[in-house]
Order: C-alpha cells, then sequence, then structure tokens
C-alpha cells in the first residue's frame, strides 16, 4: 500500500515541479535556472518539516514515505539541477554556473535546517 | 500534464524500492540516494542529447522520461535533509562528503553522460570527419 500510496505521490510530485518551473521561467527570461531552485529549496524545506514530524511527533513511517520520499522526493530533482549547471558551464556563463550551485546548497541546506528544526 | 504524471508514478517508487532493498544505517553515507542521484543524471543527460540533437522532434519522450520518470527518481530534498542531520549530529566530515561527492560525481556523470551520447550518437559533417 506504502509503495501505491508513492506512486501516487510522485505522480502529483513531477506535473507539480513543472507547474512552478513554468511559472517561475514566465517570470524570469534570463538563462538563469530560478524555476529549479525555488523548488528544490522548497522542497527540502517541506521534506524537513516532514522528517522532523516523523522523528518527534510520531508522523507515521507511511506518511513520511509517501508525502517525504514520493511527493517531495519527486517534487525536487537532482537530475535538472545538474544538467542545468553543466548547461551554464557549456554556455560560459561561469559565474551564474557557480551561483546556481551555491545558492541552491546554502538555501537548500538551511531550508531543509529550517522545516527539520521547526518540527522540532 | 499526464505523461509528466505517468513518469513520475514510475520514478518516485523505483527511488522508493531502491531505498527498501539497500537501506544505509542513519549516520552512514547515504550511498543508495547516491547512486540513485548520479545515475539519474549521467542518464538525464544521454536522454537529452537524444532528444535535442539526434532524434527527430518527439512529443511525450521528453516530458515521460526527462521531467517524470528522472525528475522524480532523482531527488534534491533528501540530499539537503539527509547532509542536515549529519550536520545536526556533528558528523561534519560525512555531511561534506555527502554534500561535495555528489554535487562532483552528479556534475560528472552529466558531463560524461552528454559528452559519451555526442560521440555515440551525433552524426559529425562529412567535412570535417573525412579531413
Amino acid at each position: 500500500m506504502t509503495l501505491l500510496g508513492v506512486a501516487i505521490a510522485s505522480a502529483i510530485g513531477a506535473p507539480a515541479r513543472y507547474l512552478v518551473d513554468r511559472l517561475v521561467a514566465s517570470r524570469n527570461r534570463g538563462a538563469f535556472p530560478w524555476g529549479t531552485l525555488v523548488i528544490n529549496v522548497t522542497g527540502a524545506f517541506v521534506l524537513g518539516v516532514l522528517v522532523g514530524m516523523g522523528a518527534h511527533h510520531g508522523l507515521s513511517k507511511q506518511a513520511v514515505a509517501i508525502l517525504g520520499t514520493g511527493l517531495c522526493g519527486a517534487y525536487t530533482t537532482f537530475s535538472t539541477f545538474s544538467v542545468e549547471t553543466v548547461r551554464l558551464v557549456e554556455e560560459r556563463a561561469f559565474g551564474k554556473a557557480v551561483l546556481n550551485v551555491g545558492v541552491s546548497l546554502a538555501a537548500g541546506l538551511l531550508a531543509g535546517a529550517a522545516g527539520l528544526g521547526l518540527a522540532q | 500534464m499526464a505523461v509528466i504524471a505517468a513518469g513520475g508514478f514510475l520514478g518516485g517508487p523505483t527511488r522508493y524500492l531502491l531505498g527498501q532493498a539497500f537501506p544505509t544505517a542513519q549516520h552512514t553515507f547515504p550511498a543508495t540516494t547516491f547512486v540513485i542521484n548520479v545515475t539519474g543524471a549521467f542518464v538525464l543527460a544521454v536522454l537529452l542529447v537524444c532528444v535535442i540533437e539526434v532524434w527527430p522532434p518527439t512529443h511525450y519522450v521528453r516530458p515521460f522520461g526527462a521531467v517524470g520518470f528522472l525528475g522524480a527518481y532523482t531527488t534534491f530534498s533528501t540530499w539537503m535533509v539527509d547532509t542536515d542531520r549529519f550536520l545536526a549530529a556533528g558528523r561534519y566530515g560525512l555531511a561534506a562528503l555527502d554534500v561535495f561527492g555528489s554535487l562532483f560525481s552528479g556534475l560528472a556523470a552529466t558531463a560524461l553522460g552528454i559528452f559519451l551520447a555526442r560521440a555515440a550518437l551525433v552524426r559529425r559533417s562529412p567535412g570535417w570527419s573525412r579531413a
């Protein structure tokens, strides 16, 4: 049952990523991949809350798997982050590539820690 | 949108099942997530070269395979929260290994995927390949 839940949650998370990416991209016409950055940072925050609730507030393992592993896992993406960074390098936009990595990691780690802390 | 959802419906559970099959203990290197992310980055690079540079225009391959399946198969949030938990536990070396190991392996896998796919699949212009 958990597997089906993860599948359904992933089938929601992936299109949600597409929609948020389109929404953010429509407001920024530059080459910088703001969409994926916003997605990954918000997803890290929500996963932090869920994992914290699982550890401290008795949120069931099944719920953490479905909402955390399924929804947040499918909503956020490592592969697109990596491809967009390499594409910036290919286009010789080295500053933007470094900025994408630095901001994604710094904001992602902070957002995850904030989520974990909030649910403590 | 339905095609992206279908890809996600398969990609997310693939990651979940790999996590169940190869669980990693708390406060150890999250090797399963690492392998998932690095392999996903490699396959996405190969797939995008095929879709953008090799194959005739397709409607469904990119939303299903790239956005749906591989986007859901790989994960950024688990990478961040795992690292946060290492930091909270004072495992700074492990946190650094997870962040920088995944980052550089993922970027290298992407670059390798693009390079290999182009070398194997992209037709060179006869002008310089026969020179």
